[in-house]
């Protein structure tokens, strides 16, 4: 039997305790064992982004960090986006303004979106693509995202421009 | 894969113990973006995982002596965001820029991007050329080792069994210096160097270079310090000629291989017309430190 780990972590404001294995990713995690699926597996190796969440308030591929790591951290995903029934202005523009397809990549492009018009809530289409550009979609063609990544950041500014 | 034990030690001296203690295969994880990839893609088994972050000495940027001490294991959007040390080492903010997305510099580092030792690695160029000095420790104790003597070749460093890196020291910048790191790629973002070139030059009163480091990534087994292409720029005001030579020198230098990325005679062509390019940016910042 190979050796468990013990972790205590808080994920999206609430204390979570799980096992884990030492090689265990913070993704499998999330998704096998605390049944919070709505963060996706896309490639595996740091590439696509689909993973992405917050740690300690810095942007991460859950694909890349073990889930042991994450002893005494904070850990934000995308279930802890919308407040109950309410969704984030970035979740609602996408939906309003097609954002995306097929889905996959959508929960990483909100987190990555989110993180952000945190750290600049007027940015330009050149700044909201470089930040995105570790989140990659195969449908939308990224227009879309893009879009709606602006719409969203001018409601949250108060619909100034 | 299955059993690997995980260790986060809050003490060199705690980490330098279980790696000389380690009775299979070990690993030292840092922001853990190359490590886990090969951990997840069974090119490497370790039984043993000494995350190193937890270490004071491995995760913070002070100043030392006139220059910076940056801790191994500092991810890449810390070290971009330290303003002092982004004024002094543009160049070596340039290449930490270019490593992977902004996910993966929330955890990559420049200590993980040398001992990963991949040729391409878009760090180690300008910290070669900006003459870092990697702290080394181990069980014989510490020593300080140039940044150029690490890599030996693609994923083989010469650090000893039970050894980690610990910090750079950038050292003091003379009035009138600039640093500057260019890769070609083919697109912008998330791609992998075809050729990386760093230079770091000062300057006299009288705009005349008179020191230079010009090192070059993806060109051959390891990046390259290439001492015939800083003499091209040194006694010279970086005129035309100058770069000529330079360019000739880093063509040189090349000792590429064919591959998706790019033929051997492409990148010894592009390492040329980069160094220029290169330079000149390196002069530019160096005149805008007057």
């Amino acid at each position: 039997m190979s050796k468990k780990y013990h972790v205590t972590t808080t994920v999206n404001g609430d204390e979570c305790e799980f096992l884990c294995e030492g090689q265990q990713t913070l993704l499998d995690v999330l998704r096998d064992e605390l049944m919070l699926s709505g963060t996706k597996e896309g490639c595996g190796t740091g590439d696509c982004g689909a993973c992405t969440v917050i740690l300690d308030g810095t942007m991460v591929c859950s694909c890349l960090v073990l889930a042991v790591e994450t002893e005494g951290g904070t850990i934000d995903t995308i279930e802890g986006m919308a407040k109950g029934e309410a969704l984030h202005p970035l979740q609602r523009n996408f939906l309003e303004l097609n954002g995306l397809q097929c889905g996959i990549c959508t929960p990483g492009i909100l987190i990555a979106a989110r993180a952000l018009l945190e750290r600049n809530p007027d940015p330009t289409e050149t700044e909201i693509r470089y930040w995105l550009a570790g989140n990659l979609c195969r449908c939308t063609g990224y227009d879309k995202i893009i879009r709606s990544v602006q719409a969203a950041a001018k409601e949250m500014r108060g619909g100034r421009s | 894969m299955e059993g690997v034990r995980y260790e986060a030690p809050e003490t060199l001296q705690a980490a330098v113990a279980l790696l000389a203690g380690a009775t299979g295969a070990a690993r030292v994880l840092a922001g853990g973006t190359d490590v886990i990839v090969q951990m997840e893609t069974d090119l490497i088994e370790p039984a043993l995982l000494v995350d190193i972050k937890k270490i004071r000495e491995t995760r913070q940027i002070v100043g030392e002596n006139g220059g910076f001490r940056v801790g191994a294991a500092v991810p890449g959007m810390e070290i971009v965001a330290h303003a002092a040390f982004c004024k002094a080492w543009p160049g070596v903010v340039d290449g930490v820029k270019l490593i992977g997305s902004i996910q993966i510099k929330g955890r990559a580092s420049m200590g993980g991007n040398l001992c990963n030792a991949s040729p391409a690695a878009d760090s180690v160029p300008p910290l070669i050329a900006a003459g870092a000095i990697a702290r080394i420790i181990g069980p014989n104790g510490m020593r300080e080792v140039p940044v150029e003597d690490i890599p030996i070749g693609p994923g083989k460093t010469s650090l000893a069994k039970g050894e980690i890196v610990v910090s750079f020291f950038l050292p003091p910048r003379p009035a009138l210096s600039g640093d500057a790191y260019q890769r070609f790629t083919p697109r912008t973002e998330m791609d992998i160097a075809v050729v990386g070139v760093a230079v770091n030059l000062t300057l006299d009163g009288g705009g005349t270079c008179t020191a230079a480091r010009v090192a070059l990534g993806a060109v051959a087994p390891t990046v390259l310090l290439v001492k015939e292409a800083a003499d091209a720029l040194i006694g010279t005001r970086l005129d035309d000629a100058a770069l000529e030579r330079l360019a000739k020198a880093a063509s040189a230098a090349c000792r590429p291989i064919d591959d998706k990325r790019g033929t051997r005679e492409y990148r010894v062509k592009v390492a040329g017309v980069l160094a220029k390019r290169t330079a000149q940016q390196a002069l530019e910042r160096a005149r805008a430190g007057r």
